[in-house]
């Protein structure tokens, strides 16, 4: 059985934001079903009491000295935008997404 | 003199400090080189000669006006283009970044530069960091010096490349599951993880941020260690960055360097030995290991039976972390801006953007990401991949209790031939399989060239403890005089 259908990748790529062709979806949708089946091996391992481990470095909660130092200037900050206005990055329109 | 191309690292460093070499020389020798050879290796995607020439010649001007320098100074380095460098373009192999030139140096590279180190260029790898054959780079692949019809392994196959082909003497590369080993063992050269948050990731163009680490690739094992005692040390930028004075690894591989390893216990994995290295790299590890005995070494076999789930648990861990990570791609701040036409919002936008600037495997990445940490897949997935992760490092934890180091092939099989494996991505996964396991648990490993197998070359991994780091780098160091040097056949 698979473990992914092709109508589910197009929602996984609606949701990570990428306009994936037909073409792509039904490439992609084989290939995510071999990886998903690859990977869901995890689920033999007994770890039920395990705790979970997101980082290898037992540090948390890592502050510095709260010292002014100095930042990008404005002009170097937007060097790399694809559009700039009036010293702000422009930005196509976020109002009226579903009209 | 002899050509500068061919020496280490730690004798230009020495040359040029006496005076016997110019740094600019040194860089010129390297840049000719380049400019001889890349057109079919294709390790460097930008290569920065006026920039390199300069920084060579303050170099020289230091010296002359009697300054101390460095053991590195006016030494070349080629730098992974997943780093940022200030002012100079850092793609991460992707078209979504083509053309941006950072404000700003990653801190391992503000350190080289302090160090007086020279700065050739940036090298071409997967896009992203995400592959082990280089091949999904947006700007072509890189050719193995060794046979230009195979691939120089991934992600950083480009900085391999570029130490394998004379073109430089040392490169920076970042590891999240193999990705300076994988290439240090296909290309014959020493590529280094060091453990994780000993050198800093501020600078880094995030993949998979409780993996990524940034590391040295060379010729020697020495060299590897003196860049890594350059670039190492706390960061207060990063946040997992380990506030903790750097091991003498410059020491440890003078000291492997003598070829006596009395009392040093080798592990080795007992579930690794059932599993999948081809029978040409079986044999060259398994000479390498009987040549470590000869050195003094003693071996014992070690269980690590949560092993076999690391790969799993890494192809969930890191495209989870990566759909993330990536997702701050989005045509607004910098990079690639696609189909803004004033009438589309900034959703479709982002859509068209990211589809035309993201390549197969980093759009295959994040979508196992967001499938992975969505909320009915989340504990089954993400959060069984984390508690994977939590038994290998007590596996790591109980080995370490009766062994100093593991040992291990570095990847399953040498360098293949370009293609073979893009049709099929899980295949390609597999180059990772003995890799993977420490960047899992974050402790150092190094990649050492041990032999050949159908004349191409073939790593030994030696895996240590955190924080250990300069215990690999003795073990490496000794396995390096005991064992042929691995030269290319002339490009």
């Amino acid at each position: 059985m698979a473990a992914i259908s092709r109508d589910e990748v197009a929602h996984l790529a609606r949701l990570s934001r990428l306009a994936v062709t037909d073409d792509e979806l039904d490439m992609f949708a084989g290939q995510l079903d071999v990886i998903l089946q690859a990977v869901a091996r995890v689920s033999e391992v007994a770890a039920a009491d395990i705790p979970p481990t997101s980082h290898s470095v037992p540090l948390t909660n890592v502050f510095r000295d709260d010292v002014v130092e100095p930042c990008l200037p404005q002009a170097e900050a937007l060097a790399g935008a694809p559009d700039v206005a009036d010293g702000r990055f422009r930005v196509p329109r976020i109002l009226d997404e579903e009209a | 003199m002899s050509d500068p191309t061919r020496m280490t690292a730690a004798d230009l460093g020495r040359a040029i400090g006496a005076g016997d070499l110019s740094a600019v020389d040194v860089t010129r020798a390297h840049l000719d080189r380049i400019a001889a050879v890349d057109e079919r290796v294709h390790a460097f995607l930008h290569v920065d000669n006026e920039g390199a020439l300069a920084a060579a010649a303050r170099v020289d001007a230091a010296r002359a006006a009697g300054e101390p320098l460095g053991p590195l100074a006016g030494v070349p380095v080629a730098v992974k283009d997943v780093v940022t460098t200030r002012g100079l373009p850092s793609t991460a192999g992707s078209k979504i970044l083509e053309g941006w030139r950072p404000p700003y140096d990653a801190t391992i590279v503000a350190r080289m530069k302090d160090a007086g180190m020279v700065v050739l260029g940036k090298t071409n790898m997967d896009e992203f960091a995400m592959g082990s054959s280089t091949e999904y780079s947006a700007y072509g692949p890189t050719y193995n010096p060794w046979d230009l019809t195979r691939i120089p392994g991934g992600s950083g196959g480009g900085s391999s490349a570029a130490i394998a082909a004379y073109e430089a003497p040392l490169a920076i590369g970042t590891d999240t599951g193999g990705s300076i080993r994988q290439p240090g063992a296909v290309t014959g050269t020493v590529g280094a993880k060091p453990t994780y948050g000993g050198t800093s990731r501020y600078g880094l163009i995030a993949f998979s941020s409780s993996l990524d680490t940034p590391g040295p690739c060379a010729r020697t094992v020495e060299d590897a260690a003196l860049l890594h005692a350059v670039i190492a040390g706390h960061d207060p930028r990063d946040s997992t960055s380990i506030p903790a004075a750097v091991p003498d690894v410059v020491g440890a591989a003078r000291l492997g360097a003598t070829g006596d390893l009395s009392g040093v216990r080798l592990g080795l994995v007992r579930e690794f030995a059932g599993e999948g290295a081809e029978p040409g790299v079986a044999a060259a590890v398994r000479e390498g290991i009987e040549a470590l005995v000869k050195l003094g070494a003693e071996v014992v076999e070690v269980s690590c039976p949560h092993f076999e789930y690391a790969l799993p648990a890494y192809y969930l861990i890191a495209p989870s972390e990566c759909s993330s990570n990536l997702a701050r791609f989005d045509g607004v701040r910098y990079g690639l801006r696609v189909g803004d036409d004033g009438q589309r919002s900034l959703e479709e936008v982002m859509s068209i953007t990211r589809e035309a600037g993201f390549g197969p495997e980093v759009k295959r990445r994040i979508m196992i990401g967001t499938y992975a940490l969505s909320s009915g897949y989340y504990d089954a997935y993400y959060g069984q991949a984390q508690k994977v992760r939590t038994l290998i490092s007590r596996d790591f934890a109980a080995a370490f209790e009766t062994v100093d180091v593991l040992v291990s092939p570095t990847t399953p099989f040498t360098a293949f031939q370009l293609g073979a494996r893009t049709s099929d991505p899980y295949q390609m996964y597999l180059a990772d399989l003995y890799t993977i396991p420490s960047n899992l648990y974050g402790g150092p490993a190094i990649s050492v060239p041990v032999g050949l197998s159908d004349g191409l070359p073939v790593g030994l991994q030696v895996m240590a403890p955190t924080l250990a780091d300069d215990r690999m780098y003795r073990v490496a160091a000794a396995l390096e005089t005991a064992v042929p040097r691995l030269v290319p056949p002339a490009l």
